[in-house]
């Protein structure tokens, strides 16, 4: 076979290669959406994170605006403290409520934002002061056992 | 009688555990030279092109080709299973993970062993076979510089790539199962798949895993056909050790990695 000929049947098998690599990362992979903006960070502090994980969506009116970026343990308050990486694009107002929901029943969990009504913005680097925790369905189920139970006792 | 045949198999137990680190070490010593002497082909680019031919271009059709059939069959059995708890839109997600943490590289692994890493064994061992290696030792030519360093780096060069090109193959083919023929909802399917695979963590790991199968493969295959006996016994030998020995390799390295990479915190 002619030089030439190798020459470009490995050319295209470079450029197959490289594409399916590029398809993968752009179409399979989330390089083209949140992550590859402008972010800023905001951290939350939860007595119960329940199964929050790194990388899990923040979402406002059901639309992604970042990633939780980290989640650790605070020693001295003893809560657990998750910082975010906000689109920048995306500005909250200072009393903005973070709580921890879970997609569907059996879903994912992610942190939910709610807008107050304070005019002035929170600051990157700022710490939300209104958060709800995630909701443990064992917690959930005793409470309602034991509520179940007085009100028959009351009977 | 008895004591003497139990003694002659212990003594062919000890040979045989004494000859194999033998050869394992003449393995190493034989992949660093590799390594040392890649310098020459690297100033003569058209030999690695041109074993890029015979180990990658050639790999592509069953590669591909295998690749969409393994999607297709993703599509349907993930589709089976994930309708039972009402989540098939989560299709395209299972298709892309499996795809492109395990079944990607390993899977591509195995056919490029059987492929190409059985035809460069039989071709060296051939060539050593007819003496033409020695006949390149005569006129001053390393042959581990000319014959087998640019095998080996064709082998790692390709690898990765033939595993994207299976990977990207088998998204597809789930695609066209799952959406176009069972009718998941379009839009779930990219959009979750989007939200669920991570770049670093999952296709990152993905091209890892690929290059050093790549490399494993490569220098197996590289070392049986050098090491082989030079008879036709011996070459048809050593091509089966290749595609079995570089089959395990890819399994063992395939736990050992993904212990490493997915400890499930």
């Amino acid at each position: 076979m002619e030089r030439s000929t190798i020459d470009l049947w490995v050319g295209l098998f470079m450029v197959a290669g490289l594409g399916a690599l590029t398809i993968l990362a752009l179409k399979v992979g989330n390089m083209g959406s949140v992550g590859s903006n402008e972010t800023y960070q905001l951290s939350a502090e939860f007595t119960n994170i329940g199964g929050l994980k790194p990388r899990a969506a923040v979402k406002s009116s059901g639309v992604v605006v970042g990633r939780v970026s980290g989640i650790i343990f605070d020693n001295e308050k003893f809560v657990a403290r998750v910082s975010m990486n906000i689109d920048s694009r995306y500005k909250f107002p200072q009393d903005t409520s973070a709580s921890i929901l879970t997609a569907g029943l059996l879903g994912e969990q992610y942190v939910g934002f709610e807008g107050g009504a304070e005019d002035k913005p929170l600051t990157p680097g700022a710490t939300l002061k209104l958060t709800q925790s995630a909701v443990v369905l064992e917690k959930l189920i005793s409470q309602f056992m034991y509520s179940k139970a007085d009100g028959s006792a009351g009977k | 009688m008895f004591n003497r045949g139990a003694i002659i198999n212990i003594r062919g137990l000890g040979h045989r555990t004494i000859d194999s680190v033998m050869r394992f070490g003449y393995a190493s010593r034989f992949f660093a030279l590799t390594l040392l002497n890649s310098g020459a082909c690297f100033r003569r680019p058209h030999l690695i092109v041109r074993e890029l031919y015979y180990t990658g271009v050639q790999s592509m059709i069953i590669i591909l080709v295998s690749g969409l059939f393994v999607g297709m069959v993703l599509g349907f059995q993930g589709y089976q299973t994930l309708n039972t708890y009402g989540s098939e839109s989560a299709l395209g997600v299972l298709v892309a993970l499996s795809l492109v943490r395990e079944l990607g590289p390993v899977v591509s692994g195995l056919l490029f062993a059987s492929r190409a890493g059985s035809a460069m064994t039989a071709e060296i061992g051939l060539m050593k076979t007819t003496e033409q290696l020695s006949a390149m030792e005569m006129m001053a030519v390393d042959p581990i510089a000319r014959v087998v360093a640019p095998r080996f780096w064709a082998g790692v060069v390709s690898m990765p790539l033939l595993a994207a090109i299976f990977s990207a193959m088998g998204v597809y083919g789930g695609y066209l199962i799952g959406v176009v023929l069972i009718g998941v909802d379009d839009g779930s399917f990219w959009s979750q798949m989007q939200s669920a695979v991570d770049f670093r963590e999952d296709i990152v790991n993905g091209v890892i895993k690929s290059v050093v199968f790549g490399v494993a493969v490569t220098w197996i295959a590289l070392f049986e056909g050098y090491d082989s006996p030079p008879t036709a016994e011996g070459v048809s030998g050593a091509t089966t050790r290749t595609v079995v020995t570089s089959s395990l390799a890819i399994l063992g390295l395939d736990f050992v990695l993904t212990a490493f990479m997915f400890r499930g915190i």
